[in-house]
């Protein structure tokens, strides 16, 4: 993986230095808040409803087992022992003391992460797949793309006060597990009919309050000219997105309003002066950063046994198809049914980084369904893997069903919330436990308001806390699809109190269970080809208006 | 312009500066982590005073703002459901919301 050179390392300790005199400065009452406030947000540093919150940028998702470790010493010194993975593969820190604060950003420092851009209206953390660089589908591994948008982004003078936050992920595989067509720039990698690389370029997608799946506005753009295009992008975005309303300023806004024809032509012309001044990055930086994610030297010829028991069982949901035939990548669920989704102690945390180190090939990758990935696991050692995964009550075998449950923090900590989320996932996680192999795989998202962190629009089921007159109120979306056949879901009708709302889903799940033509259609299959209707009628069963809630 | 802090009315709450918990403006003026303590006014005007007392210190608390509170038995209670959580604590970590000396 991308190592900080001289240049990295110079700029993080000195944003570090800055904004520890910047600490010291707010406490002794030289800032007040107001001013204080962009700044600590520009390094990741929030104020939740408990308390500080710290988000730390993993770029792309990629993490080594010496990084993990810092993470679980932080979590131990300055925290509460554990860290949440987000659905933008951050790592959040719920408990950090304002003056500790500089001393865990020079820890980060120390093994070359950071948190800066992790907040504020500029280009955040750049997200990949999270089985980048191991998966047997992929086209090419998409990490040193993200790589080189993550140095151009950083610190961008042009780009650092848009609109409003600018989220980029980016894919390898015709498979997207990235949810590029989510964010405000959405690339896929591909081959043109020469075999030359490129990207699709998507445009415009995004959750949030008003949801959309992004537009192709470049059906093939040759690699080389990626960054002047982005440039070409942002700079548009940057003029003409919307700065009078916050939640009409994000780009899928200008996209909607103005027309992706529209958008494209002015983006076209801003790429063409671009191109004059800035015609894409340096190809030897290029070819530096492909290096530095080379694939591992594979152990070739080692024979291994099919698995028994209960690591077979294991292995059909959390491990998956890798490049290699005697690979497996392998996803490590932080569901565990009642913990908290995406939560994990610090020697859990250690734990994983000793299985990196041990069977993986030093790497690990954070997923944004709030899991670990230990990307390259020889079959010769998953039952290993899997007996310590266990041991460590990180061995949930439940990726892809109904108790791998993306949740957002909520309002147990977040101060956006309008309802818990996190409960609510624990709730429904241990009442389908013992039924979810029968049900099959089954994408459940779950968000504490309507800026949708929990990305509860692409869910197959959707669950949307609201605040109804003070009571939770938990809307349901039906048929999203966060993939390369992305949907946003559909309301079906009025919202639930927390009481109602397990209720709802065992009808729900009943209905599908009893019309799904064979336990080999997942439920987003049959939602498909069956309609809302009689899941509606499941939901609803003395009948429920669409505008109830 | 407070009352008796078992009765309903208005509190005024904040994030402390340093560790960023959640505390509450009492009745001379300083800051508690217990609900109980707080200073309650019985009405929103009422409140607004101790509110502009509380922005007059803002090396200690973030952000002040006024909450209702109904009277309970072991103290005021927050009428919604943040506030509730803010002085319970995280509803999957209820243990790390509150330091021991203050449960």
């Amino acid at each position: 993986m991308y190592s900080y050179d001289d240049f990295d390392e110079a700029f993080v300790r000195a944003r570090v230095a800055t904004f520890r005199e910047q600490v010291a400065r707010r406490i002794d009452g030289s800032l007040t808040e107001e001013e204080f406030r962009p700044i600590r947000l520009m390094n990741g540093l929030y104020l939740q409803l408990h308390a500080y919150m710290l988000r730390v940028a993993i770029p792309y998702g990629t993490i080594n087992p010496v990084q993990m470790r810092q993470l679980a010493m932080i979590a131990e010194r300055w925290d509460k022992g554990y860290g949440h993975f987000t659905t933008r593969q951050n790592i959040q820190f719920n408990w950090p003391e304002l003056r500790d604060v500089p001393d865990i950003l020079d820890a980060l420092a120390d093994v070359g992460m950071h948190a800066i851009q992790t907040s504020g209206n500029c280009v955040r953390n750049v997200t990949a797949d999270h089985f980048a660089g191991a998966a047997g589908d992929e086209i090419e591994d998409p990490r040193p793309t993200a790589e080189l948008i993550r140095q151009w982004s950083t610190d961008h003078p042009e780009f650092l006060y848009l609109p409003r936050k600018f989220k980029i992920a980016v894919t390898g595989s015709p498979n997207d597990r990235a949810v590029t067509r989510a964010h405000d720039i959405g690339l896929r990698m591909l081959r043109d009919a020469d075999g030359a690389p490129g990207y699709e370029v998507i445009v415009g997608g995004g959750l949030g309050r008003t949801p959309m799946i992004g537009k192709v506005i470049r059906p093939f753009l040759p690699k080389a000219e990626l960054l002047p295009y982005l440039e070409a992008v942002l700079q548009v975005y940057n003029l003409l997105g919307r700065r009078d309303n916050k939640y009409k300023a994000r780009i899928k806004i200008l996209v909607h309003e103005t027309g992706i024809d529209e958008v494209r032509e002015m983006v076209e012309a801003a790429f063409v002066l671009k191109k004059e001044a800035f015609p894409g990055a340096d190809p030897d930086l290029v070819a530096a950063i492909e290096a530095a994610f080379a694939p591992p030297r594979f152990i070739e010829g080692l024979m291994y046994a099919p698995l028994k028991g209960k690591a077979r069982v294991w292995a059909t949901t959390n491990t998956a198809a890798h490049r290699h035939p005697d690979y497996a990548i392998v996803t490590v669920s932080l569901k565990a049914v009642g913990a908290t989704p995406g939560d994990a102690t610090a020697q859990q945390m250690r734990v994983m980084a000793d299985l990196a180190e041990r069977f993986g090939h030093g790497e690990l990758r954070v997923s944004h369904e709030q899991n670990v990935i230990l990307p390259h696991v020889h079959r010769a050692h998953l039952a290993e893997v899997h007996e310590a995964l266990l041991e460590a009550g990180l061995g949930a075998a439940n990726v892809g069903l109904l108790s791998d449950i993306i949740a957002c923090p909520g309002m147990d900590y977040c101060a956006l919330a309008t309802a818990r989320s996190i409960p609510v996932a624990q709730e429904i996680a241990a009442h389908f436990e013992a039924r979810e192999r029968e049900i099959g795989p089954f994408k459940i998202k779950i968000s504490g308001c309507i800026n949708a962190c929990g990305h509860h629009h692409v869910a197959h089921v959707g669950i949307l806390g609201l605040d109804r007159a003070g009571v939770e109120n938990y809307q349901i979306t039906l048929g999203g699809d966060a993939t390369e056949s992305a949907a946003i879901g559909e309301r079906p009708g009025h919202g639930f109190p927390a009481e109602a709302l397990i209720p709802a889903l065992d009808r729900l799940v009943q209905r599908y269970l009893e019309l799904r033509r064979d336990p080999s259609e997942p439920f987003i299959d049959a939602f498909r080809r069956l309609g809302m209707t009689p899941f509606r009628d499941a939901l609803y069963p003395d009948g429920g208006t669409r505008d109830a809630a | 312009m407070w009352r008796v802090p078992e009765m309903a009315g208005f509190v005024v709450t904040a994030n402390d500066l340093l560790v960023g918990d959640v505390i509450y403006l009492t009745p001379a003026q300083g800051w508690t982590r217990r609900l109980r303590e707080a200073a309650v006014a019985p009405d929103a005007a009422a409140g607004e005073e101790l509110l502009t007392e509380a922005r007059r210190q803002p090396a200690r608390a973030v952000g002040p703002y006024l909450i209702e509170v109904a009277a309970a038995a072991d103290g005021p209670r927050p009428t919604v459901l943040r506030e509730r959580v803010r002085a319970s604590g995280p509803s999957n970590r209820p243990e790390h919301g509150r330091r021991p000396e203050d449960l």
